[in-house]
């Protein structure tokens, strides 16, 4: 009962937004043909471009983009043709901030406890030195979770992602047992996500809204990829600790630097985790050596979870 | 003469009773149990899988070992009827049924435990919608479908004859059942044709039944074995499996023997001969499992590999040492020690023993699925405190005891309806005696 007004409540908040906006046409970003007739108003914005570079714009230029209808069920199970993504993680740059995570957490509805990046500390051996190691879903290209998945739930597009459609998933977490790098979750109850949003259709490529009794884990942001964006993870590290691209233009940018992927890996002694599984996963690891954080900077960040 | 006084004798002592007060108190217990199970059931569906206490690391708890000890328990039913019959082991023929009742039962709530683990239970049809046939999920689903109706036939075939006994006493049985013996048996005549026929589909049945029991339990060992993850990992995971399923499938086979011989009079047709020879089986059985067990452990413990050392240490000197020690010495050993002695065959050390073996068989499955998943490759991290242990909510001890109620309750039914002793059986062996 009470769910049920407060649902209510915010259904009517949401019809009277939009009418609202629908009154004042001028400031509705979204409106077709809105900016066709703009004229230079002389106020410069600095912009930062896809190659890195500064650049002015004048901001009677900049229009909204407005957001992509989802894509079909089928359409997110193919993923972007000619496209082959990965990600290097530069581990000399983390210092635990847990920015990506949060970012993560916040872009994907993900109730607290559930995290889909994990910044893990990491000591291989008595003598050698710790390390933050955040973690993310590997994509691999040989997933034992799309293996055992008995219903298809789970998938491997050709552009390398590995997503997970949860309107097919049954939840018997044969894919969480599978995983090596134990990168899924599982929503065990109902999760705690705004009424407007539960209620969208589900969309493999945004992951959202995740749902009761189904498995969810990081989708290198595949509605962000579409668009040609940056993943969350990667825009919200400060450190650039993420760097994101397609391996087949050989091209990876953590928003402000970009690098040429084969020339990264080479010179800082590019690895993957677990090599010997044979997962071959996209996501690739520089080591921590010549680090721009001390280990113990990032200890205060960790204790909160982690208590 | 003397025969069929006998005969009848026979059919007298063999026939089903109804349920005196023991019974009903027993199968009184047995329902409330499976009430309480699902009533867990039924709050589980409302909010998640969040009343149990597995969470992302132990993403698999006691539904998934009480999933494998029901597979494994029902294995019993191609080891008693199959392997002994063409092995022309005559002695088994009286404990077919028992162990025919116990696979069914076994193997129809191995399939619902399986269910009440999924965390979508309302999409389990897209098992069959959307299956795909390289997922081992893919391959238990057939094999388990194949052995239930085998064993459902293995069950039924060899009951004809003694439903037309049955269906003499319509004063006995009652009216509803014997309707229904009438309805699934009344086309037996009992020709030599018809004999002749059922002889041949019971052997088609056993000989396909051995492979398809065979694969059951292989296929849910390679659930585990398909992973990387340490304890897991093994290649001899199936074998291991099929062991420690005919040492617990012929332990509950002793059990049951045992308090059907108590509660029906039995002594006549399940004589102490019949303990003394399960005894040897169980012994035999035992070494086997114990020699697949020094297997699995001995070979990982001699390097002691580090995404195994956890693993290892955890089982023999750690958090679940006590558990552990306790399966191998109750499920295992101790039998073994027992059953070496002529003594330790009579009926009442057996029955212990099998109890030992049942019990033991259960903890064992327990350290099968849980202690790996607590020794993840990745440190576990950034996950609520709750996430690095596991010990079962009420909800998941309720369904676990209620589906072991249902079990029992199943075969309580099953002994209720249809004679616990092949009757025509022992009387053509009688008659054969006699000649």
């Amino acid at each position: 009962m009470e769910n049920n007004s407060r649902r209510d409540f915010l259904l009517t908040g949401l019809i009277t937004a939009g009418l609202v906006s629908g009154c004042t046409p001028k400031t509705d970003p979204f409106e077709a043909g809105a900016s066709d007739v703009a004229l230079p108003s002389g106020k410069k914005v600095k912009l930062l471009s896809v190659d890195g570079e500064e650049i002015e714009v004048d901001e009677a230029f900049l229009k909204p983009v407005p957001h992509m209808p989802p894509v079909s069920n089928t359409e997110a199970r193919i993923g972007i043709p000619g496209k082959k993504f990965v990600m290097v993680i530069d581990l000399s740059r983390c210092k635990n901030l847990k920015k990506c995570q949060s970012a993560c957490n916040h872009a994907h509805e993900l109730n607290p406890g559930e995290n889909w990046i994990k910044v893990d500390p990491m000591q291989d051996a008595e003598h050698t030195a710790p390390y933050w190691e955040p973690t993310t879903c590997m994509h691999c290209d040989e997933p034992p979770c799309v293996k055992v998945c008995p219903v298809d739930a789970t998938f491997k597009r050709q552009d390398g992602i590995v997503l997970i459609d949860s309107d097919r998933c049954i939840g018997c977490r044969f894919c969480m047992a599978a995983c090596p790098y134990s990168t899924r979750v599982f929503n065990w109850g109902e999760p705690e996500i705004a009424p407007a949003i539960a209620s969208q259709p589900y969309s493999c490529e945004t992951s959202v809204p995740q749902k009761k009794g189904t498995v969810g884990k990081c989708d290198f942001c595949a509605d962000m990829t579409r668009m040609g964006e940056l993943p969350h993870c990667v825009s919200a590290c400060p450190n650039g600790v993420f760097a994101f691209g397609d391996i087949n233009q050989d091209s990876v940018s953590n928003g402000a630097e970009t690098f040429r992927f084969s020339d990264l890996i080479k010179d800082k002694g590019g690895y993957r985790l677990m090599e010997d599984l044979g997962t071959k996963p996209s996501v690739y690891y520089l080591p921590p050596v010549s680090r721009n954080f001390p280990f113990e900077s990032g200890l205060e960040n960790d204790k909160e979870q982690n208590k | 003469m003397e025969n069929s006084i006998t005969d009848e004798k026979i059919i007298a002592d063999l026939l089903p009773q109804k349920f005196g007060k023991a019974g009903k108190i027993w199968v009184g217990v047995l329902t409330v149990i499976c009430l309480i199970g699902l009533f867990a059931y039924y709050r589980q569906l409302r909010y998640g899988l969040i009343v149990t206490a597995m969470r992302d690391y132990v993403s698999w708890g006691i539904y998934i070992s009480n999933f494998v000890f029901f597979v494994a328990i029902s294995l019993v039913g191609s080891l008693i009827t199959a392997i002994f019959r063409l092995a022309g082991v005559k002695w088994g023929a009286p404990l077919t049924r028992i162990a025919e009742i116990i696979a069914v039962a076994a193997i129809i709530f191995a399939s619902l435990i399986i269910i009440v683990d999924m965390g979508s239970p309302e999409r389990f049809y897209y098992l069959f919608t959307h299956g795909r046939i390289q997922s081992p999920i893919i391959w238990d689903v057939i094999v388990i479908t194949t052995y239930f109706f085998i064993s459902i036939l293995l069950l039924y075939y060899p009951l004809l004859p003694d439903i037309k006994i049955l269906l003499r006493f319509k004063q006995k049985s009652g009216n509803g059942l014997h309707k229904f013996y009438n309805y699934i048996g009344s086309f037996w005549q009992g020709t030599p044709a018809q004999f002749k026929l059922s002889e041949k589909a019971i052997n088609i049945l056993c000989i396909t039944i051995i492979p398809v029991a065979f694969t059951i339990h292989t296929v849910t060992s390679w659930l585990f074995a398909t992973t990387y993850r340490p304890g897991w990992d093994s290649t001899n995971f199936g074998a291991y499996f099929i062991a420690g399923a005919f040492l617990v499938g012929a332990g509950a086979v002793v059990v049951a023997m045992y308090v059907f011989r108590k509660a029906y009079h039995l002594e006549k047709y399940i004589t102490e001969s019949h303990f003394e020879k399960m005894g040897r089986v169980v012994v035999l059985l035992s070494l086997l499992y114990l020699y697949f067990n020094m297997n699995e452990f001995l070979t990982p413990f001699f390097k002691m590999k580090k995404s195994e050392e956890g693993y290892l240490n955890g089982l023999f000197s750690g958090d679940f040492s006590v558990v552990f020690w306790f399966a191998i010495l109750i499920g295992i050993i101790i039998p073994v020690i027992i059953l070496l002695f002529r003594q330790g065959r009579k009926p009442l050390p057996m029955f212990i023993v099998g109890i030992m073996v049942i019990v033991g068989a259960w903890f064992k499955r327990y350290l099968i699925v849980t202690p790996t998943l607590l020794n993840p490759f990745l440190p576990m991290h950034d996950v609520p405190a709750s996430y690095h242990h596991y010990f079962p909510s009420w909800e998941e001890w309720a369904i676990t005891m209620g589906s072991l109620a249902g079990t029992l309750l199943i075969i309580t039914i099953l002994a209720r309806i249809f004679p616990i002793i092949p009757i025509q059986e022992t009387l053509t062996e009688q008659h054969e005696k006699a000649i």
